[in-house]
């Protein structure tokens, strides 16, 4: 065969889905049902008092200081005449009327008082109670996804290039990240599929992963100087090293949920906000916004009625500022539920208080609750296990408690 | 199937080199082994002892911040802590560099496989501070030094070292009746993080004959051994609990605790049959395949029961084995093996990667790397990388490769080798005529190049 003969038989870019065998019709039929969650992990312990103020508090003020409350940009939203909603949030404030936003106030996991990123993150992925038998090595998400019936290898996606341990395990998860983005010439692409073609297991992935960066918003096949695509290339590589490509990641997923997977996960950075945290945790909750608005824009209105997203921590921070505007680590904290599937519009959850006798170790906020129940109540919810499985299987040891009933 | 050198050097070794010869022998190798290090000389890695340096000094800093709260001098040491961590992150991308080189360059190549699997077997990173970067420096004193001596020797040297110890939290570990527990009763206590992991990761392996009250007491065993910011490995008795401790029947310890009961668990523990049937198997696996040959696994735990772990001995029972030259189900490379072969193919310049600025090691090897699933030296968990190929198989890390492939061997040197030549270089007899063809029939140098370094004979070992 020479040249020309096989560029001319090519069968162009469309790589067939039906084709691939990690994309069989078998996965395309099963489903497990309609709901939809994802998990969203806030890696550095967001400071739950600083994105939802308690200024109804009679001690609030003294330790955060008075918050401008308003109607402006920049002014914090009122929620319930307690708690009030940080500005960076407001593009997300209208959901709070429709019932699609809500939070979950003193929650946190088990772990307490060493206050490590790294054991906060692994308890919090792991949902285990603690770590003296040894860091975890499956996550609880899939553990659930080890109980969900009719899943496929689709149904579950790790998203981005963090390992994400949460839904690390023996089921079978998608993994992929948008900023692994292919950007190749269109005989690249050709040549590549050529020679992979005698391993059957390489081949069928690297056609996934054809269709998966087709698929995610920019073209597969680049047909520019090849000194442009470097620099696309160069491009991506630094956006996934800057961890800003969070529209990205949301775009992708809520693409992944319109099919047929139903749980996804990923990660966003920058809440480990020990100075001047006015502006490091601004721009985190816009992140988290821009997320959000994504997520919902993408998955479109239907989808998004059966959404759950979750937005967890691994700890709460200090209630006081320290000596440089921000805050330490701490342990009680709060999570950010939203999705067309909740009975939103209210804050969950028992105040514990601010007052020196109600913190935890005289200087965090109490948890008052095990955010796994509220994890586990929403699977319950959405996917309709059994709630003895959840407590034995998924967060084994948890009492699930009172349901909280997050869902509409 | 018998020894041969082009399986060998893809194997056992990092690939093909258009300048360097594969081994002649199965001997040839082995003796390689015992020659002095040439590549520790040629491309240096910071030791751990003088890592140490940097931990030292991040403690002075911290304590001029806590006792000049607010001054002129706080703020200074604040500036000059956060350049140390600096220098350590970019000085880490620079050890990245040297095992690479070292990679590129080896006439003993199996040297720098063995330090990594050994290195991931006994996984220990840091995870907070600057010893977040001392990984390399602990392979470089723990590791390589030991990995061909025996095991017990090696385990030893991990187990207690500094970067173990405060990996799995032992530091922190106090015995319940020890004088500090007394001292201090309910503020502090112990852990078992250390001591399950060396029962079933790193000896007898989570089928082995061990039980949880195994755990406990070896757990009780390890107090007292802990971190010193200026000599290192440190055994400090007010941590220690009293009195001996049962450990798989065996009484360790007495009145008078120190860091000799440790190593004598841990020799005990390194000659068990259950750790020669645990090691047996990983090494196998990790080599050859991924379901290897019973008769290999059951060759290398008989060479390891029969010399009490005498790696040397047990290296020869791999290579002498028919089984371990099979090419019927061989190996997927791993991420760094798939990164640092094609360098070595592509003959990298050492100098021109040791001279990069931590932002180009960033970009073409560091983030990559984490795309195809290996995220350098930050361990999802204390189990280390997965072995089994499926891990990497996925359409993540294959993109992750085939961009790595048609793009970064541009940048790292100067000038591509002719694709239709490096089909040979790259593959030897491996080569056939699609890579062939595909290689010719790329548009672009970068292109060839990529096709071959993507062909599962280049992916496969």
């Amino acid at each position: 065969m020479d040249r020309r003969a096989f560029l001319a038989r090519s069968l162009g870019l469309g790589c067939s889905l039906a084709a691939s065998p990690l994309v069989t019709p078998v996965t395309f039929a099963a489903t497990p049902g309609e709901g939809r969650l994802i998990v969203l992990i806030l890696r550095g312990g967001m400071d739950g008092l600083g994105a939802l103020p308690a200024y109804g508090d009679p001690e609030f003020a003294s330790l955060r200081g008075a918050l401008p409350l308003g109607e402006a940009v920049e002014d914090y939203a009122d929620l319930d005449g307690f708690f009030a909603m940080h500005p960076a949030l407001r593009p997300v404030l209208p959901w709070w009327q429709e019932g699609h936003l809500a939070f979950v106030q003193a929650v946190s996991t088990p772990y307490r008082d060493k206050r490590s990123h790294f054991d906060g993150q692994d308890i919090l992925e792991a949902g285990i109670a603690d770590l003296s038998a040894g860091l975890s090595r499956d996550g609880w998400l899939n553990r659930l996804l080890q109980h969900l019936p009719d899943t496929g290898t689709e149904t579950a996606y790790a998203v981005g290039n963090d390992p994400l341990s949460i839904l690390s395990g023996d089921a079978p998860v998608a993994r992929w990240s948008p900023d692994t983005d292919l950007a190749l010439s269109p005989q690249a692409i050709r040549l590549a599929e050529l020679v992979m073609q005698e391993d059957p297991a390489m081949s069928a992935a690297l056609r996934e992963a054809f269709s998966l960066a087709g698929s995610d918003g920019d073209a597969l096949s680049f047909d520019g100087a090849r000194g442009d695509m470097m620099a696309m290339v160069r491009q991506d590589m630094m956006a996934s090293l800057r961890n800003q490509n969070h529209v990205k990641l949301a775009e992708f997923v809520a693409k992944r949920l319109r099919g047929d997977a139903r749980i996804a996960s990923f990660s966003l950075n920058g809440w480990d906000t020990h100075q001047a945290q006015d502006r490091g945790l601004g721009r985190a909750l816009t992140g988290l916004a821009e997320t959000l608005v994504t997520l919902r824009d993408t998955l479109g209105g239907p989808v998004w009625k059966t959404t759950a997203v979750v937005a967890m921590t691994e700890f709460g921070r200090t209630v006081r500022l320290n000596g440089t505007r921000g805050t330490d680590h701490g342990t009680g904290g709060a999570m950010l539920l939203a999705g067309g599937a909740l009975r939103g519009g209210q804050v969950f959850g028992d105040w514990p208080g601010l007052s020196e006798v109600a913190l935890y170790d005289r200087r965090d906020l109490l948890p008052t609750r095990d955010l796994r129940a509220h994890a586990g109540w929403l699977m319950q919810g959405l996917f309709g296990i059994d709630r003895g499985l959840i407590e034995r299987e998924v967060f084994p040891g948890l009492d699930l408690g009172e349901d909280p009933r997050l869902l509409a | 199937m018998r020894f041969d050198p082009i399986l060998a050097d893809m194997r056992f070794g990092c690939g093909l080199s258009p300048d360097i010869a594969p081994p002649e022998s199965v001997d040839a190798m082995l003796r390689g082994l015992a020659q002095p290090d040439a590549m520790a000389d040629a491309f240096p890695i910071e030791r751990f002892d003088t890592f140490l340096g940097r931990m030292q000094r991040r403690v002075e800093l911290s304590q001029i911040r806590r006792k000049n709260r607010g001054t002129e001098l706080a703020a200074t040491a604040r500036k000059d802590s956060k350049l140390l961590n600096k220098a350590a992150r970019q000085d880490a991308l620079g050890w990245m560099a040297a095992h690479i080189a070292r990679r590129v360059k080896s006439t003993t190549p199996l040297r720098e496989r063995l330090e990594f699997f050994w290195a991931d077997h006994f996984t220990a990173t840091g995870k907070r501070g600057v010893i977040r970067r001392a990984t390399s420096p602990y392979m470089e004193s723990a590791i390589r030094p030991n990995l061909n001596g025996r095991f017990e020797d090696l385990l030893i040297a991990a187990v207690t070292h500094p970067v173990m110890v405060h990996y799995l939290d032992q530091q922190t570990s106090v015995g319940p009746n020890s004088v500090m527990a007394q001292r201090r009763p309910g503020k502090v206590g112990m852990n078992e993080n250390l001591a399950r992991e060396v029962l079933e990761l790193h000896t007898l392996g989570v089928d082995g004959p061990y039980t949880q009250t195994d755990v406990r007491e070896l757990a009780e065993l390890l107090t007292g051994l802990t971190i010193n910011f200026n000599t290192g490995r440190q055994f400090r008795k007010p941590m220690a609990e009293p009195g001996a401790e049962t450990v798989l029947g065996k009484s360790y310890g007495g009145d008078n605790p120190g860091l000799r009961d440790i190593e004598a668990v841990l020799r005990d523990l390194a000659r068990h049959p259950a750790t020669a049937r645990h090691m047996a198997g990983k090494l196998a696996v990790h080599f050859v395949s991924d379901t290897p040959e019973p008769a290999l696994v059951d060759a290398l735990e008989a060479a390891w029961r029969d010399s009490d772990g005498d790696l040397p001995l047990v290296y020869a029972a791999l290579l002498n084995h028919p089984a371990a030259w099979e090419t019927t189900r061989p190996n997927v490379k791993q991420p760094f093996d798939f990164v640092t072969s094609a360098c070595r193919a592509l003959a990298v310049s050492p100098e021109r990667l040791l001279s990069r600025d931590p932002r180009a090691l960033n970009l073409w090897l560091y983030a990559p790397l984490r795309l195809m699933g290996h995220v350098w030296q930050k361990p999802e968990g204390p189990d280390g990388l997965q072995e089994a190929d499926s891990a990497w198989i996925t359409p993540q890390g294959m993109a992750a490769r085939v961009q790595w492939a048609m793009t970064v061997p541009g940048p790292l040197r100067k000038g591509l080798p002719d694709p239709r030549d490096f089909v040979e270089t790259a593959l030897g007899p491996r080569a056939n005529d699609t890579i062939r063809f595909a290689a010719a029939a790329a548009e672009t140098r970068q292109d060839g190049i990529g096709v071959v370094l993507i062909s599962p004979a280049f992916q496969r070992m």
